[in-house]
């Protein structure tokens, strides 16, 4: 399970954790959102969105 | 040969159009201007640096040379911009340097707004609207132990709880009589005040800034109602004036913002802005989710598909982790009342919903826990332009 970081706003997605309130579940990973996914919190697009190494 | 497109500053507003443009044109000529360094870094972070242990240099997530390469555009850092020239197409340097484009995007920002202190170290108040602002500020807090922010918004907000990260005890000053008071209403505001009063944030509402002296090696405030204040360092964060002076003298339509109609273009059709400088269809939105939705439109645009903006419902993240909160504020013409839906009995923290007269969701609130239905009333929340 990875994390990834917004560029933009530094919301993170925690895969383990998933997004519940969005209809992500946990174990989600990251290649399985949609691409047409967007940062909650700012807008960012995902492919923007870059991976922290935890 | 075509002339490039031209951006005027290599903030967020700046850098995300040139990235959202190259998903939809590899080959046009492109040129970025900008004041500083032009490194790429998230402007959210400045005000929640320390608590994530960022410096300034850590901020810099990549210098210009890489968004050069990555983005196939001249970048030219450290350039103030004299006069834009729209009758030939030109922009002029300072030092005299003519840039023709075929297309110009104005991407300045806005200037911290500061309102007039009397007192002979009223210049030494800082301001932090950008990355050199943040390393001169980080610098005077070596040593520092008390630090007055004169203005209660989102930003002096943010800030005065980041202070206690590195061990600083924040004095938040503001004429309102509870923070974030444009954003929250009375009930919401008291609550997220006692949260950030428990995590060590000291508050004097009701109140303003007379004057800044300097005073024991620090400095003394004279505050509106007779009492004083010490402090080592002095924040302004009482708001933004988005920078139009450029636009103004060139003859461009300017009113808060650089006016513009829904595609981001200005008065010149070869014109456009966006971010914080820009008014687009009567809204100045100094947030980044309306940034990212113009610089979408903007870019299709440019690429050659005229495209409107538009904006869902946009939420704002208050990033004050003694209190997280959401604010989605109501339309300013919006006739509605607040009502508190839901209250912290069980400790979930506030849903405040501000309603019309039919029961409608104009606007909320989430403070808390609560924060975490911002999805779900997002969802339910009027566009802010539809």
């Amino acid at each position: 399970m990875k994390t990834w970081q917004c560029v933009v706003c530094g919301f993170t997605y925690d895969e383990a954790a998933g997004m519940p309130d969005e209809g992500v579940a946990p174990g989600t990973r990251w290649e399985d959102i949609p691409d047409d996914w967007s940062c909650p919190d700012c807008g960012v697009a995902k492919a923007d969105f870059e991976m922290v190494m935890i | 040969m075509t002339p490039p497109l031209v951006i005027i500053g290599s903030g967020l507003a700046g850098y995300t159009l040139a990235r959202e443009l190259r998903k939809l044109d590899r080959d046009a000529p492109l040129v970025i201007l900008s004041r500083d360094a032009a490194g790429f870094y998230s402007k959210p972070m400045l005000s929640n640096a320390f608590s994530a242990n960022r410096s300034a240099a850590s901020l810099v997530m990549k210098p210009a040379e890489q968004m050069a390469a990555e983005l196939a555009a001249t970048i030219r850092a450290h350039v103030e911009v004299a006069a834009l020239h729209p009758a030939r197409r030109v922009v002029e340097l300072a030092g005299g340097e003519e840039i023709p484009y075929r297309d110009l995007v104005l991407a300045p920002g806005a200037d911290p707004i500061r309102l007039p202190l009397g007192g002979d170290a009223a210049h030494d108040v800082l301001s932090v609207n950008d990355l050199d602002d943040f390393a001169r500020f980080a610098t005077r807090l070596d040593g520092a132990k008390r630090v007055a922010v004169l203005g209660g918004g989102l930003i002096g907000c943010e800030f005065a709880n980041d202070l206690l990260a590195r061990g600083i005890t924040p004095t938040v000053i503001d004429i309102a009589r509870w923070p974030l008071g444009r954003l929250l209403p009375e009930d919401a505001g008291q609550w997220f005040r006692q949260r950030l009063e428990a995590a060590g944030v000291s508050f004097h509402l009701g109140v303003s800034a007379a004057s800044v002296s300097r005073h024991a090696g620090g400095y003394r405030l004279a505050l509106s109602d007779g009492s004083t204040l010490d402090a080592n360092v002095v924040l302004s964060a009482v708001g933004l004036r988005p920078r139009t002076a450029l636009a103004a003298a060139a003859g461009l339509a300017v009113n808060r913002g650089v006016l513009t109609d829904r595609r981001l273009t200005s008065s010149d059709p070869n014109i456009h802005a966006l971010g914080d400088c820009a008014e687009v269809d009567g809204l100045t939105l100094p947030y980044v989710m309306p940034i990212m939705h113009q610089a979408r439109a903007l870019a299709a645009t440019l690429a050659g598909t005229p495209t409107a903006v538009s904006y869902p419902a946009m939420p704002v993240v208050v990033k004050t982790p003694a209190c997280p909160a959401v604010v989605c504020p109501p339309a300013i013409d919006a006739q509605g009342s607040w009502q508190i839906v839901a209250s912290d009995e069980a400790g979930g923290g506030i849903e405040a919903q501000c309603l019309d007269a039919n029961d409608k969701l104009l606007g909320f609130v989430l403070l808390g826990g609560a924060t975490a239905r911002k999805q779900a009333l997002a969802s339910r929340a009027p566009a802010t332009l539809g």
